[in-house]
């Protein structure tokens, strides 16, 4: 038996050598106007590196010694901090959304929209950028950290797979601030702050949720920000809340599954909702 | 002459909101065709279905000889885009904004900034091309989209509302620099609610109402749907009415009219402003006290209102701005 396959045209190679190279540029161009305007915003700077800071002083001295006499002695500040990640990545969420929504209104999508470039870069760009000014952020929030007692006590593999994870988890976070960036007017984004602080406060980044009532407990637990939060923990070597619960025991796997999950419905849905922008 | 923009019963619906109602539109190449009409009445609905951004639900068209759903690819290297918004980056410079777009449309990196030095130069912004766009006025925005959408040099141009919110001043640069521009040869949709932005600068203009055009023609063919000239006259009592009707008989070339409040005249005439002297001449004669007295062409506000039965500003806030 003879298999006759089409040749296949260079042309048409070519065309998808050059269509990968357009999402590429495109990609940078995107990601590096989002850089030209933290630079040019020094406020955004600002708030950014004052974020952990006071962050740091809130929980880790104002509540945190109340919670060290109750805790017995151990260090709270060293439980707080990968709690501290975690809440920054999930707050990245009203980045995106902010920023997008902007673009939307000032009909800077519809500009991108209305030209040859691939909804693919634009949107790639956007994560490329939120990315980086995440991986940032944490970096701050790392070095405040080691400032205050923090520290990681199993390697610095381990560090990088915390960080891998908290990226994984920021990575999801951008498709669904995406999402609603393209669905939210931009006069209500504000809700979306008071909807999200509280949600970060409803996990393990800050107590155990077994200090909570159970029904709070149990959401707690299957927030995926305590997925994240309990897995780096153990990554760091720093000490966890120890929940003998059934997700409190895989938060590794889980810290793996949320965002890949989040990402998995709300990439199309994003992507979707961008192309069909009315 | 082939069409560059081809509309064919374009329906869009937004729940039971019939945005577009079965739209027909030809606009040849190389001229201008102004889309006009009040807020709400598609024109923005119809602008964003032929720059591929809307999905619309019936009809078909194609710009620039291109389907604009199945060739919609291919399209978006050929027409340009300038919004009723300045969409343009306030936290990048002018430079930065045409540089970009032009790289976004894979022009290349030389040749992206040679454009962007090129349009700021023509367009007025040289000046103010380093610094952040946050700084520019509001007709400094405008020009700076307008070069955005101009980058690639597209064949055909879409306007939307070019200069809705600009004080009048900024809205005579407009033009001149939107003149300038078809005098080169680009087909140019235009959408305005103001009348004399059509009059000024469209070859052809279709009035376009509820989502459906409504009458379409050269600002002199709609003009004439609306009848010809008039002398409109106030005089100071009813009872000079009666005289002044009886007076002018002459001059008329259809029924005499008077308004409600019984002391405005509007005699039908034609001859232009011979046909004013000769009735203040006739009026001269009498003992008739005429408070005013003109000859009035019929603008395109007339022709909304002949047209709809309602004038072409009612609902807007800022219609009244104008040169």
């Amino acid at each position: 038996m003879t298999l006759t396959l089409p040749p296949r045209t260079p042309m048409a190679s070519r065309s998808l050598v050059q269509r990968f190279r357009w999402v590429v540029s495109d990609t940078w161009n995107v990601a590096s106007r989002d850089l030209i305007h933290w630079v040019r915003q020094p406020v955004r700077i600002f708030s950014s590196v004052m974020y952990p800071v006071v962050s740091i002083l809130i929980f880790g001295y104002v509540f945190g010694n109340a919670v060290m006499v109750a805790s017995g002695g151990w260090n709270y500040r060293e439980f707080l901090m990968p709690g501290l990640f975690g809440q920054s990545v999930v707050l990245g969420v009203g980045v995106t959304l902010v920023a997008i929504a902007e673009d939307t209104h000032r009909g800077v999508n519809s500009r991108f929209r209305s030209m040859p470039m691939s909804s693919t870069g634009f949107l790639a760009g956007r994560s490329a950028a939120d990315l980086l000014n995440s991986t940032l952020d944490i970096a701050v929030l790392m070095v405040c950290g080691l400032a205050v007692g923090w520290e990681w006590r199993l390697g610095f593999g381990n560090v990088l797979a915390a960080f891998g994870l908290l990226l994984l988890l920021r990575f999801a976070m951008i498709w669904l601030g995406i999402f609603l960036g393209l669905v939210i007017k931009p006069e209500n984004t504000s809700v979306v702050w008071t909807i999200l602080l509280p949600l970060t406060m409803f996990s393990d980044t800050f107590v155990s949720p077994q200090t909570m009532p159970h029904w709070m407990g149990v959401i707690s637990e299957w927030n995926p920000l305590s997925a994240t939060v309990g897995a780096i923990r153990g990554l760091f070597g720093n000490p966890g809340w120890g929940g003998d619960s059934w997700v409190a025991q895989h938060s590794l796997l889980m810290a793996v599954v949320w965002p890949l999950a989040i990402t998995a419905v709300f990439w199309p849905l994003a992507v979707r909702r961008y192309r069909s922008l009315s | 002459m082939a069409d560059a923009i081809l509309a064919e019963g374009l329906v869009k619906r937004y729940g039971a909101v019939v945005a577009l109602d079965g739209l027909d539109l030809a606009v040849p190449e190389g001229t201008i065709m102004g889309l006009l009409g009040p807020n709400g009445a598609g024109k923005t609905t119809a602008v964003r279905v032929l720059t591929t951004l809307l999905e619309f639900d019936g009809g078909n068209a194609s710009v620039a000889g291109l389907d604009v759903v199945k060739g919609a690819r291919e399209l978006r290297r050929k027409i340009g885009l300038s919004g009723q918004y300045a969409a343009v980056d306030e936290n990048l410079t002018g430079f930065e904004n045409l540089d970009m777009v032009g790289r976004l449309y894979h022009l290349g990196k030389q040749p992206s900034r040679d454009r962007a030095r090129e349009l700021l130069e023509r367009f007025d912004l040289v000046e103010a091309a380093d610094r952040p766009v946050k700084g520019y006025s509001g007709g400094m925005r405008r020009r700076l989209d307008l070069a955005a959408a101009l980058v690639a040099k597209p064949v055909v141009l879409f306007l939307d509302e070019p200069t809705t919110g600009l004080d009048p001043r900024s809205r005579l640069g407009m033009w001149d620099v939107i003149e300038e521009l078809v005098a080169g040869g680009t087909t140019v949709l235009l959408t305005t609610q103001y009348l004399e932005e059509a009059d000024r600068l469209a070859d052809k203009i279709a009035v376009i109402d509820h989502g459906r055009v409504i009458a379409e023609g050269t600002s002199d063919q709609l003009k004439a749907q609306v009848g010809g000239e008039r002398l409109e006259l106030t005089v100071a009592s009813a009872r000079d009415v009666a005289l002044t009707k009886a007076a002018l008989a002459p001059l008329a070339i259809a029924d005499i009219s008077v308004d409600e409040r019984g002391n405005h005249v509007i005699v039908p005439v034609s001859g232009g402003a011979d046909v004013l002297v000769e009735a203040v001449r006739l009026l001269d004669g009498e003992a008739i006290k005429v408070l005013d007295v003109g000859l009035r062409r019929p603008t395109l506000d007339d022709v909304f209102l002949t047209l709809t039965g309602r004038a072409a500003e009612e609902d807007l806030t800022d219609g009244e701005s104008g040169a």
